[in-house]
This record gives structure tokens, sequence and C-alpha cells, in this order.
């Protein structure tokens, strides 16, 4: 598994270059339940650090997403418009959300690594 | 992430429910509701729990629900005083649906009464849990010639198109109970209330006990290979899809029962007679038909719609709002109830709804979504 980092929101990216892969960890979709619907922003969509970026629907409530980084999007899951339960099966892997072009490389040093993120959630 | 419309944190003193270290030990995520901590769901999750009630059976624990006792001769007459149904011709061990009015006959509370069998007049009443403490205060200082006792009992909900060969096989004779009716069974020792209703549209039985006795009943209940937990996520969606009204978001003390289409509930004599809170205002809704009624909602979009959300017409007058929204598992895609103004409230009426930054159309869709299948008994005369 590549390099992830987390925020305290449940969010997570992985970073190759200057494109981040965003999602949301196993944890936040095991709280979620039953995805239903993810309203994704558009390829384009300039995106701000701790700013909405997708909206998730699960059978109970809706859950904002939040960009852990600034950046541009350049893409998104193509297969949750069809089958957003992927979130739920794969959240690390097939259940990506976004891939975002960053402007600051820098700002992931706020986010978590997965021992600092695991250590995050022994306390919640 | 953040939950836009669930509280996360959790109120002090969550009250618990006697079967809370099952629920724990079945892997339940609990969730404040109506300060009680309850189960959400269990590992299988909302989705597979409603769909498995829909096709065998499921045990929902609602212990949080209130039950008392109303003793005295004359004490269905008395309620009547509270409530539109006709409560005097109940006979022992049947049930009927009704609601506490306030004076502008708006709903109080809906709550479940049943005739008990002996020499003695006594109903049992089961309601709310977020009310129990209003309504039992309402009716002990209204009705003070009666006994008025709030009952120390679990409720569990066993529904689903397996739940009387399960259920019968545990206590036989319980599969024969017509819909709505009601008897007292022994279980090992201890009575049993046994109810033919639920709140899935499904058949199904409610089962008050003791708390001691509880857990045993689950855990035979929950042996059986047709019989899975679910919990409050699946009960709501379960009801959602029913069409039936939950108070407190399709029924508060601005809804009248007739707009609410709860109108079947409230009996010919007492239409005519009234004689409960504001009788003016529910006889003007039967005979002029109510401003607003209460409606199936269709989002024509992936995306459910919410509670609050506004409804618009083709103009775009706000002519109603959602009053309760999700996805229904059984239909795959999502449902709503709520009220609109009583001209647009024919089927396929096109309205629209905000979602966040954009516009939904919205069709209005009979109730329920997905058919009741209560038990028609042989005779046929208990159906409601």
């Amino acid at each position: 598994m590549t390099d992830l980092r987390y925020s305290k929101d449940h969010e997570y990216v992985a970073l190759h270059g200057d494109v981040a892969t965003l999602g949301i960890s196993d944890y936040a979709q095991s709280q979620l339940g039953d995805i239903v619907f993810i309203e994704l922003p558009e390829v384009g969509k300039k995106v701000v650090k701790g700013k909405e970026i997708a909206v998730i629907e699960s059978v109970k409530a809706a859950s904002e997403v939040y960009s852990p980084l600034s950046g541009e999007v350049v893409e998104v899951n193509p297969e949750l418009g069809e089958t957003p339960a992927l979130v739920n099966d794969d959240p690390l892997g097939r259940g990506w959300l976004v891939k975002l072009r960053v402007s600051d490389p820098g700002e992931c040093a706020s986010l978590m690594d997965d021992a600092a993120y695991s250590g995050f959630l022994k306390t919640l | 992430m953040t939950e836009l419309d669930v509280a996360t944190a959790a109120p002090p003193a969550l009250t618990k429910l006697p079967l809370d270290a099952l629920h724990r030990r079945l892997g339940a995520r609990m969730a404040p509701f109506a300060g009680y901590d309850m189960p959400l769901q269990y590992e299988a999750g909302i989705v597979a729990e409603t769909l498995h009630t829909r096709r065998r059976a499921s045990l929902f624990d609602v212990s949080h629900m209130g039950q008392a006792i109303l003793t005295g001769a004359g004490a269905a007459r008395a309620l009547e005083s509270l409530a539109p149904a006709d409560l005097v011709s109940l006979s022992p061990e049947r049930t009927r649906y009704t609601q506490l009015l306030n004076e502008n006959g708006g709903i109080l509370d809906d709550l479940l009464v049943t005739g008990l069998p002996g020499v003695e007049e006594r109903l049992l009443l089961v309601v709310n849990a977020a009310r129990k403490q209003h309504d039992f205060a309402l009716i002990a200082a209204t009705l003070r010639q009666f006994d008025f006792n709030p009952l120390d009992r679990a409720l569990l909900a066993l529904q689903g198109p397996r739940a009387a060969a399960v259920l019968g096989a545990l206590l036989p004779g319980a599969e024969d109970l017509a819909f709505m009716g009601w008897r007292a069974f022994d279980f090992g020792g201890a009575p049993l209330f046994v109810s033919r209703s639920g709140y899935t549209g499904e058949d199904g039985f409610e089962l008050s006990l003791r708390a001691e006795h509880a857990e045993d009943l689950a855990r035979l209940l929950l042996s059986h290979e047709d019989v899975a937990p679910a919990g409050l996520g699946a009960r709501d969606a379960l009801r959602l899809e029913a069409g039936l009204p939950l108070y407190g978001h399709d029924l508060d003390e601005t809804t009248d029962p007739v707009e609410a289409g709860l109108g079947w509930s409230i009996g010919k004599r007492r239409r005519l007679e009234g004689g409960f809170p504001g009788f003016e205002r529910i006889r003007r809704a039967f005979e002029q038909g109510p401003s607003r009624m209460r409606v199936g909602l269709l989002p024509q979009s992936k995306a459910p719609l919410r509670e609050g959300a506004e409804l618009y017409a083709s103009d775009g007058e706000t002519v109603g709002h959602v009053t309760s929204g999700g996805f229904s598992p059984t239909l795959q895609r999502p449902i709503a109830m709520g009220y609109v103004a009583s001209n647009y409230a024919n089927v396929d009426a096109p309205l629209s709804a905000p979602l966040r930054d954009k516009r939904v159309d919205v069709a209005v869709a009979a109730l329920p979504f997905v058919a009741h299948r209560y038990f028609k008994s042989p005779v046929g005369k208990d159906a409601r």
C-alpha cells in the first residue's frame, strides 16, 4: 500500500508526484453505514484545504467530506455513480473519491501517518 | 467528515435497554434516541436488515416505548375524551390505533390501545418513547378517577413473513391471532403479551414481558435460522417504505389526523358525535377536505431528500415540505413523505425540491411505497 496520510475528519490522501488520491478511511465508512449516493465535484474545481469537496449520503444521513489538501480536481471516481457501495467495500482502493493536483504538497505535513491515525482512532 | 443532520454527541444520562448487553454482544452500533441508548444497526447494516425483514423475520428491541394500563369502569369512554378512535366498541383482546389530540385537533402523540380481558375494564396503552412522560402525565391528570399504571416491561417486535411460523413454534396458537389481535401467553411461567401488529408493513408481533425474561425470549427467537436482529435504522427504513408516519417527524402538534391520512382511525360514531379535543377542526376537515395532505414523494434523483426540504410548485411557490426522507433498501431508490397543499396532493403532481445547490424534480406518489402484508385471518372479520 502506498503512503497514506489521514485527517482528523477521517479523509485520507495518497500522494503520487503532485496528484493526490483522496477518499475516506475504513473507520469513516464503517461509521456511515450503507452508502447510497455520493455527490462528487466537477473536474476542474478548485478546492481549499478543510473545505467541502464531496457529500456522502448513507441510508440515514448526509455527511460532508472535507478536502485535506488544496488543489484542483483532475478526476473523480467514475464507478461511484452506479456503485457507491464501493466506498463501504474497499474505501482505500476502488472506493477512492477524487484525484487532486495539489497546490502545496507541504500541506501533507499536517496530516497523520498510519500509526498516528491508528492512535488517534483509539482516542475516540 | 461531519454528519449534517444526525447528532453524534450522546446527551448525558442515556437510559440503557434491558437487553443492552445482548445488543453489544451482537455487535450493535448504539445511538441515542429519545433518551435511550438504542441499537441503530448490527453488523449486517441497515440495508441488509431491512431486506431480511421483508424476506424472513427480524427481531427489534423497542423497549423504549411507553406501556401503561388504565383501569376502571368507563375507562374506554373516558379515554375517548382525549383520543378520537371508537374505544367504547373495542373488544377485549383487540387493539386499535389512535392519537392523543390537543384543543386544536393537533396530534400530541399516536398510540395503540388494547382491550384487556377480565372482569375489570382495563386498557393497555403503548405510546412513543419521546412522548411517554408527557402522555402519562396528561392521562393521569385528566382521568383522575381511574387507576393509571405505567408498566416496566420490555417490548420486542418480531416482524416479517416468517414471524408467524417462528413464534407459533414457540407459542402454539400465536400464529392464529388476527391482525390487531392480542393474547396473553405463558412464557416459562411469566405472562407474555402478544399483539399481532408492528411498524414495518409486514406480518408480525409485538411481545411484551418483564425485563428479566426478555433476554431468554430474544435468545430463543434469534436462535431460529430465519431470525436476525435489526436496529432502529432498519425500523425507520421499513416504516417509511410502508408509508407509516413517525411522531415528531410526520406528525406533531400542528398536524391533525385527517390531513395526516389517519382519518380511517376515527370511527363513524366519533365523527358524528365528537367529544374529543379539536372536534371542530377535524369535522371541518372531513366535510371540506383538509387544506394539506400527507403524501408519498419520489425524488427524481439518486440522492435522498431529507426531512425539512421545501417543496415547490412549477411557479416556484412553496407548497409543502418533506417530513421524512431516506433511501429505500427494498426499492433501491430514494423515497420520502411530507405535506403538500391539497391541490398538489394528486399522484404525479410535478414538484421540485432544493438539494444542496441544485433543484430536483419530485413526484407525488401513493402510499405505501411497499405494499402492506398484514395477516388476513381466514374468516376476514378482523381486518382493519
